[in-house]
């Protein structure tokens, strides 16, 4: 697992070309070459969701604030993150330093460029569904804990938060569905991912069959996340929100 | 002893809801407060439970101002220290219940002794348990919300403001909420709690159960106090036009 820890990334083209020469590798030689492409893949996703999802709650809050330039300029970060594509975020995170500041950019930063990417790009959409779900609590409910005598930092940890946990799931879910899938744009910065590793493998081989093993890991993943969502939201399905 | 004193209390949304309105609760006195809709009740209630900020007036609870108005005329309330002692004094009981539906029905009640009044779990359920039996719930005691009736819920949300032993207990039309067969057993537990004494305020459509239970039946219209008394005279006898034109639509 060479890329673990921000090591050293090569060009994934470069490095499948370097390996075999021009000649025609095995079914276990691709193989390898394309579990290391999933375990970047994966730890693209596992970092992103680590980062991405407690950011969402500071961007909501940011979204929600009661101050109008924290607000708006929330709103125009959020808008920016859903209005343009995925992909365009990443050159720009990852070029941005140099083009604009003139930063020399080293090889190292190319993984780090794809984290933040994503990072900011999934915490805005995380934002959006937070502040539906907070937004969707009865305000009777704060009005109860109020009465009782909750503070405001008690009433959202211990009586809005579970609850808006619960009805936001269902749509987490979707995001993280799709933050699988979303993982092969990596390769717009040439991150030897999955998905780039199957296409350079795919066009040094001349075979279609890297494609099918990696329709198979992202179903397989796929199904894996799906099956623990699950098992998250049933562990919610104690009690309906009325 | 007056547990609630309110004074000149004004409020506005838009326009003005509250028109200058004084009351006094005395200890162990059950008052009731009747009116046509939009006359301002609920939002009387929730002034004086501090949901809604008043414009100008004062309401003393126990002797402590929560908010008193400067000679300027603006209110002005006391530290949030002090309110949240002030607060201790009373609790709401609201029309659709506002419970927790994360939480089961005994863990309703004993959160807030804990999480507020730092009481320890044992002391807390024993709480918990004493008032679910008082209102004959306590097989329901691992339920959660969505698995009970809205009589039933109700009866949770009293016990859950009783838990925290307030001086006085507010009621915003408690069973509005409840299909008419279910009425009955929320009448019948805000009966009980009169007949020990508890101080109470209760905001009701029932005419013949508010003249039942109030030992003061107090009639608004329009933001203001049109006519108060004794339940007798105030629901059988009444004086004035406004409040005869209610209570005429209701079967006496
Ligand atoms: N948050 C608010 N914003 C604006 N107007 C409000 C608000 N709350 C209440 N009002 C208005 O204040 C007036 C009194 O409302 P309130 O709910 O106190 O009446 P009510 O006597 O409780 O009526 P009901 O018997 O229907 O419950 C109404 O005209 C209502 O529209
Ligand atoms: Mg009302």
């Amino acid at each position: 697992m060479g890329y673990v820890g921000h090591g050293s990334v090569p060009c994934p083209v470069e490095f499948v070309i370097k390996l075999n020469g021009g000649a025609l590798v095995e079914l276990s030689v691709m193989l390898s070459i394309l579990s290391k492409g999933m375990l970047l893949s994966v730890e693209i996703f596992v970092l992103t969701l680590l980062f991405s999802i407690p950011l969402g709650f500071v961007v909501t809050f940011g979204r929600m604030s009661k101050n109008f330039i924290i607000r708006n300029l929330v709103k125009i970060y959020i808008s920016i993150m859903r209005g343009t594509p995925l992909m365009l975020q990443l050159m720009v995170v990852y070029f941005g330093p140099n083009l604009i500041f003139g930063i020399k950019i080293s090889n190292e930063y190319r993984f780090t460029a794809v984290i933040i990417g994503f990072v900011i790009n999934y915490a805005a959409y995380f934002a959006e569904i937070y502040r539906s779900g907070i937004e969707s609590i009865p305000v009777g409910q704060y009005e109860a804990a109020k009465v009782l005598g909750y503070n405001k930092f008690q009433t959202f940890m211990k009586i809005i938060l579970p609850q808006v946990i619960k009805r936001i799931l269902p749509a987490v879910t979707n995001e993280v569905i799709t933050l699988i899938k979303d993982t092969s744009l990596a390769y717009v910065i040439s991150i030897p991912e999955m998905f780039s590793q199957a296409k350079a493998l795919a066009s040094s081989q001349n075979t279609l069959v890297p494609y099918a093993i990696a329709g198979v890991f992202y179903y397989i993943f796929n199904y894996i996340v799906a099956y623990i969502m699950e098992w998250i939201e049933n562990k919610f399905s104690y009690y309906k929100i009325s | 002893m007056n547990i609630l004193e309110i004074k000149n209390l004004k409020k506005s949304f838009d326009t003005e809801v509250i028109k200058d309105i004084s009351l006094t609760v005395e200890e162990g006195k059950v008052v009731g407060i009747i009116g046509p809709s939009g006359s301002g009740k609920s939002t009387l209630l929730r002034c004086a439970t501090m949901l809604e900020t008043i414009d100008s007036g004062e309401i003393i609870y126990m002797n402590e101002h929560a908010v008193r108005t400067n000679p300027d005329g603006k209110a002005v309330y006391a530290s949030p220290k002090e309110l949240r002692r002030i607060q201790r004094y009373f609790g709401l009981v609201f029309q659709n219940f506002n419970l927790f539906p994360h939480y089961s029905v005994i863990k309703n009640i004993t959160d807030p002794l804990i999480t507020v009044q730092k009481k320890s779990k044992n002391e807390a359920m024993e709480i918990g348990r004493r008032l679910l039996e008082k209102m004959g719930l306590s097989d329901k005691e691992h339920a959660y919300p969505c698995q009970l009736s809205g009589g039933q819920q109700q009866r949770v949300s009293i016990a859950r403001a009783l838990a925290l032993n307030p001086k006085i207990l507010f009621f915003d039309e408690p069973t509005s909420a409840l299909d008419p067969e279910l009425t009955g057993e929320i009448l019948k537990v805000i009966r009980d709690l009169a007949q020990e004494h508890m101080t109470m305020v209760i905001v009701t459509h029932e005419m013949s159960f508010a003249r039942d239970v109030a030992d003061h039946i107090i009639f608004m219209d329009g933001g203001v106090i049109v006519e108060q008394g004794n339940p007798e005279d105030v629901i059988n006898n009444p004086k004035n036009e406004r409040t005869k034109a209610f209570l005429n639509r209701f079967e006496r």
